[in-house]
């Protein structure tokens, strides 16, 4: 029983009626919702009142920290030296492949002048910290450490070191929040490496895996294969990994073929992330025409299109894939400015037109 | 003194909401996660019995407001659910102040669901909806908090004085 523990003040002249501030705060609650939902109204003030929220990371952040630091200053000299060691191995390997990296840089530069392509390789770079608190446990959302002081912006994509981590869907001044690809509310266009058939994959609200619902089932694609993003939302760039099909059950009697990928970055592990800069890339000089476009994935230019391209609201049920499949992607696709989709296309070069049914946003 | 008593609850009031708001960050274990006792609506309804008067309807929806803005959620949505929370037991209060404690934990029960399902709605108008099950446990461990909690503050209260 809860007693009373405080009632000091007189009875009288206690302002409006109960019913009349409930009235007025449901309106201001209501408007304050569609605002927030229907436009970018509400960016600005949401960037300032983060800085108030701030501190509240920072305190729950403190303990896991401290721990870090203390782990890192006591560290076993052993351990060390066998890290250093391991780390010293990786560096080799990585110098090696990269010796063959150049050579392919310049030969691909030449290859796109000579396609008067345009899309970008060189990036900039900026190394975000996760910060460990929980937002929401049925979102695969996270905070990271870097906002808007930083040029953070919406839509950015985040990467580590093994693949495509998610994109930023709101920034802060100090600190921005970023969905996985393994959120139900995602999607991001893909192609099988190997052969470049495009697909997008689908966030299921499992850390481990990805649904690829727009697969056909005679279309070429099996366990192992590497899915790498396509670029064509203007949101991620084009060749980035993504993640690798683990199943694939193809039922003759279905259109789609239930396919299964597991992502490449470990999205539960993960305590530092990429986020990358489109740069204005330096070999435009072939095409005067595409110059819009291609300025466009410099900075932010093709986000503010919709409020998040790349999510899709209802997520597309992967079960009934015969009624997805007129418009198979409300969001993704369609919203990437048609401009930008030749563009980015090009890489790929040849993938069959047959096989790719769905999710192609052909212009 | 009339004042004094009330900053003293001020403060208590302003300590509980801090402590929730920050324990609603808290990293938990996977297991456990999804069951977290979502704390700051408990808080928001015993103070809306035991300090009606500090903690009215413009409190509740700040608390709401400061989790939506923790959480990124859509501006002003648990801003509504909490107000909505507050209303009805500012309304009902001097019935709920007097029910025994397995009646007063049933009824936030139904206030915490009411609450889920405001939340859960909203989610569904915009079109990012959680359809798991989990999202319901919240409710159950939170009603079960609830006796814990109201030993603990009035107590606190009482000592307070």
């Amino acid at each position: 029983m809860v007693t009373l523990s405080s009632d000091s003040r007189p009875i009288i002249g206690r302002g409006p009626p109960l019913g009349a501030k409930f009235f007025f705060l449901s309106v201001l609650s209501i408007i304050v919702m569609v605002m927030d939902h229907r436009g970018t109204y509400m960016e600005t003030a949401r960037q300032w009142m983060g800085v108030i929220t701030h501190p509240f990371y920072a305190v729950v952040q403190t303990p896991s920290e401290v721990w870090n630091w203390l782990t890192d200053s006591f560290a076993d000299r052993g351990d060390l030296r066998r890290d250093n060691k391991k780390l010293g191995e990786e560096l080799r390997v990585a110098r090696v492949k990269l010796l063959r990296f150049d050579a392919l840089v310049e030969e691909n530069k030449r290859l796109r002048a000579i396609r008067e392509a345009s899309q970008g390789i060189g990036q900039r770079t900026l190394i975000a910290e996760i910060i460990k608190v929980d937002v929401d446990p049925f979102r695969h959302r996270v905070r990271i450490n870097k906002g808007s002081i930083d040029g953070v912006f919406k839509d950015q994509p985040v990467l580590d070191a093994f693949g495509i981590v998610g994109q930023v869907t709101r920034v802060d001044r100090y600190g921005a929040e970023v969905i996985l690809i393994s959120d139900a509310a995602h999607a991001i266009p893909v192609q099988i490496n190997r052969n470049s058939i495009r697909s997008i994959a689908v966030g299921i609200g499992d850390v481990g895996k990805l649904s690829l619902p727009y697969l056909t089932v005679e279309s070429d694609n099996k366990v192992g294969d590497l899915l790498v993003s396509s670029g064509l939302d203007g949101i991620f760039p084009a060749g980035y990994p993504v993640a690798r099909i683990t199943s694939v059950k193809r039922d003759p009697a279905e259109t789609f073929a239930v396919v299964e990928a597991k992502p490449l970055a470990q999205l539960d592990r993960i305590r530092e992330v990429l986020l990358l800069w489109h740069e204005n890339p330096a070999e435009v000089r072939a095409a005067p025409t595409d110059e819009p476009t291609v300025a466009s994935p410099a900075v932010e230019a093709p986000a503010p299109k919709t409020t998040a391209p790349a999510l899709v609201t209802p997520a597309p049920k992967p079960s009934t894939p015969a009624a997805v499949t007129p418009t198979p992607k409300p969001s993704t696709p369609t919203a990437a400015p048609p401009a930008t989709a030749p563009t980015v296309e090009n890489p790929p070069a040849t993938p069959n037109p047959t096989t790719s049914p769905t999710p192609r946003p052909t212009p | 003194m009339a004042t004094g008593e009330g900053r003293a609850s001020g403060l208590r009031i302003t300590f509980t909401v801090i402590l929730a708001l920050l324990f609603s960050l808290t990293p938990l274990p996977v297991a456990i996660e999804p069951g977290r006792p979502n704390l700051l609506l408990l808080f928001v309804i015993y103070w809306a019995l035991s300090a009606p008067r500090i903690a009215g309807l413009m409190f509740a929806w700040l608390c709401g407001l400061a989790v939506d803005l923790l959480t990124g959620t859509l501006l002003g949505q648990h801003a509504a659910a909490f107000l909505f929370v507050a209303f009805l037991t500012h309304k009902f209060q001097l019935r709920m102040r007097i029910f025994p404690i397995y009646h007063q934990t049933l009824t936030v029960f139904m206030l915490l669901a009411l609450y889920e399902f405001l939340i859960f709605w909203i989610d569904g108008i915009i079109g990012q909806e959680v359809t798991t099950w989990l999202r319901w446990v919240p409710v159950i461990t939170g009603a079960l908090f609830w006796p814990i909690m109201v030993a603990v503050l009035d107590t606190w209260n009482r000592r307070g004085r």
